[in-house]
């Protein structure tokens, strides 16, 4: 099964509470998805010439302070690493590619879970409730997210194999479904220099996506890609920097909902996830057609 | 506390109080023991399967949008929804009758025996798959694969029909007013006769739909597929 849910604020209201927001629909999607949950949220736009890290830690007394100081002396600045359970955030002078590769040389035993400029992944096994509350997802404003509630059908119930996926620069993926093709795909991108660290099938369509928008593709044209390359069942919900999108596979096996109204625009498995949001009555509601890319971007600034 | 006028003569419950198994519960118990005739559901709020299992002549009306398998194997009551329903609505539906002002995700009225499902707006894909009885009206669009395996029963769509539309058909009888996408194995066109014009018109009628049966071309089951040839045996 599992759970997914994605919320797009189009209002100072419901960026401010976006986590209050984003952790009610996580809870209505946790008979979905009872073995892990995670959120991609994005938030505090790292400065110019700087980037933002997400690393996970096995390690219960991880020094995450330890950490900073090790990527100031190498990098310069002054990282205070923001900690939320077994994650840490550190903003680093540097850009993500040479913080990530810094991180993945230096500290194998951490897990770059994203990098990039405004992204932030916090991912966990254990009920989705549990989680909300030990990563504080209440506390988070930011201007879109997108969570997942896991039932584990592919591959381990772990950290790393809780969704979302990240595998480009503030390029988030979540998946509802299954791949059949995952194992073929990954060696192939692979030979492209996409990296992966699990696995896991709906790593491999977060990667197919960073190398199609690598090699020039947009997001809505990387997404079209999927139907044509990827095999089995999902519906997605994507992040970038801007926005989010959504695809169903052209079978469309697996639910999705779409609502919108002038604070936000929002998707979910099912309607149980939508409907704890302000207004989410009124909403202008209805299913996504299959095999259709849907997307919603920030007009930049 | 004061009942509201509106509320007068129904029996209602508000969901934001009371646990869905305990509404369900009572609505089975009117198959044992008869109870309020008219039920009003407030606060459904995507709820999986809302009025389920219902084996009584009684009126429910929901208001909100209810989740998956709302209404399934109902008997005999009136279960109306308004707002959207989730994925297997009316799902193996016996008698009754189901009618949902909104949309419908995909299932609707899979498996149905007997009964009437009205969707007033769109059904997704796989509306009406395996039906063995059920009529069910759309005055809007279905999705694809719908009426898929159809063994008995109509499904109306006032409006268009998904790709492989009565894919494997059996003998349930399809009439589409708009276009259809594309005919699945063994689907074709059919004559639309009088008895055909008058069955649809009753339907309709049934539904409160307005629409000119001559406005809709009937699909069916060229009966090449549902038997096993010997002369096939090879193809497996």
């Amino acid at each position: 099964m599992c759970g997914i849910v994605g919320l797009f604020a189009k209002s100072a209201e419901i960026e401010e509470r976006l986590g209050v927001h984003l952790a009610a629909m996580l809870a209505q999607m946790s008979d979905r998805g009872p073995d892990s949950a995670g959120v991609a949220v994005y938030r505090d736009p790292a400065p110019l010439g700087s980037s933002k890290l997400t690393l996970h830690s096995a390690d219960p007394h991880e020094d995450w302070h330890a950490v900073a100081r090790a990527l100031a002396g190498e990098f310069g600045g002054d990282p205070e690493p923001s900690v939320r359970a077994s994650h840490a955030v550190l903003v680093v002078d540097a850009d993500a590619a040479d913080a990530e590769q810094w991180v993945r040389a230096t500290r194998p035993d951490l897990r770059v879970l994203s990098a990039g400029s405004v992204i932030e992944i916090y991912k966990e096994v254990g009920l989705p409730r549990d989680f909300v509350d030990r990563f504080r997802l209440e506390g988070l404003s930011g201007t879109h997210a997108l969570g997942h509630t896991r039932m584990a059908t592919e591959s381990r119930v772990t950290t790393a194999g809780s969704h979302p996926f990240s595998t480009g620069f503030d390029l988030c993926l979540v998946h509802n479904g299954s791949l059949s093709n995952h194992n073929r795909l990954r060696e192939s991108l692979r030979r492209d220099g996409i990296e992966f660290q699990t696995e896991n099938d709906t790593e491999v369509a977060a990667g197919y996506l960073a190398w199609r928008m690598r090699e020039g593709a947009s997001l809505e044209q990387a997404l079209e890609g999927c139907l044509e390359d990827l095999d089995g069942f999902y519906t997605f919900a994507v992040g970038t920097a801007d926005g989010f999108a959504v695809l169903r596979d052209p079978i469309a096996c697996k639910p999705a909902v779409l609502a919108e109204t002038d604070g936000w625009v929002a998707m979910g498995s099912e309607w149980r996830a939508l409907a704890v949001l302000p207004g989410a009555a009124d909403a202008e509601t209805w299913e996504p057609q299959p095999g259709v890319v849907y997307a919603w971007e920030r007009a930049r600034v | 506390m004061a009942v509201p006028v509106e509320e007068v003569g129904f029996e209602v419950v508000d969901l934001g109080e009371v646990p869905l198994r305990e509404l369900n519960q009572r609505l089975h118990d009117l198959s044992r023991e008869p109870g309020p005739p008219a039920w009003r559901i407030l606060n459904p709020n995507g709820a999986h399967a809302l009025a389920c299992g219902i084996d009584a002549d009684v009126e429910v009306e929901i208001q909100g949008h209810v989740g998956y398998y709302c209404a399934g194997m109902n008997k005999h009551a009136t279960v109306g929804v308004h707002g959207n329903a989730g994925p297997g609505l009316a799902e193996n539906m016996m008698s009754g009758r189901v009618v949902v002002d909104g949309n419908v995700s995909q299932s609707a009225g899979a498996t149905g025996r007997g009964g009437l499902l009205v969707v007033h707006g769109d059904a997704s894909a796989r509306c009406g798959i395996s039906m063995k009885g059920i009529d069910v009206v759309v005055g809007g669009s279905v999705g694809h694969l719908s009426a898929f395996m159809a063994q008995t029963g109509c499904l109306v769509v006032c409006g268009d029909a998904g790709e492989a539309l009565g894919d494997s058909i059996y003998e349930a009888r399809l009439y589409v007013r708009g276009t259809v996408a594309g005919l699945g194995a063994d689907c074709v066109e059919k004559e639309l006769r009088d008895e055909h014009r008058a069955q649809l018109a009753g339907l309709l009628e049934a539904a409160g739909v307005d629409a000119d049966p001559d406005d809709f071309r009937r699909y069916g089951s060229a009966r090449q597929l549902y038997n096993f040839r010997i002369d096939n045996a090879g193809a497996y």
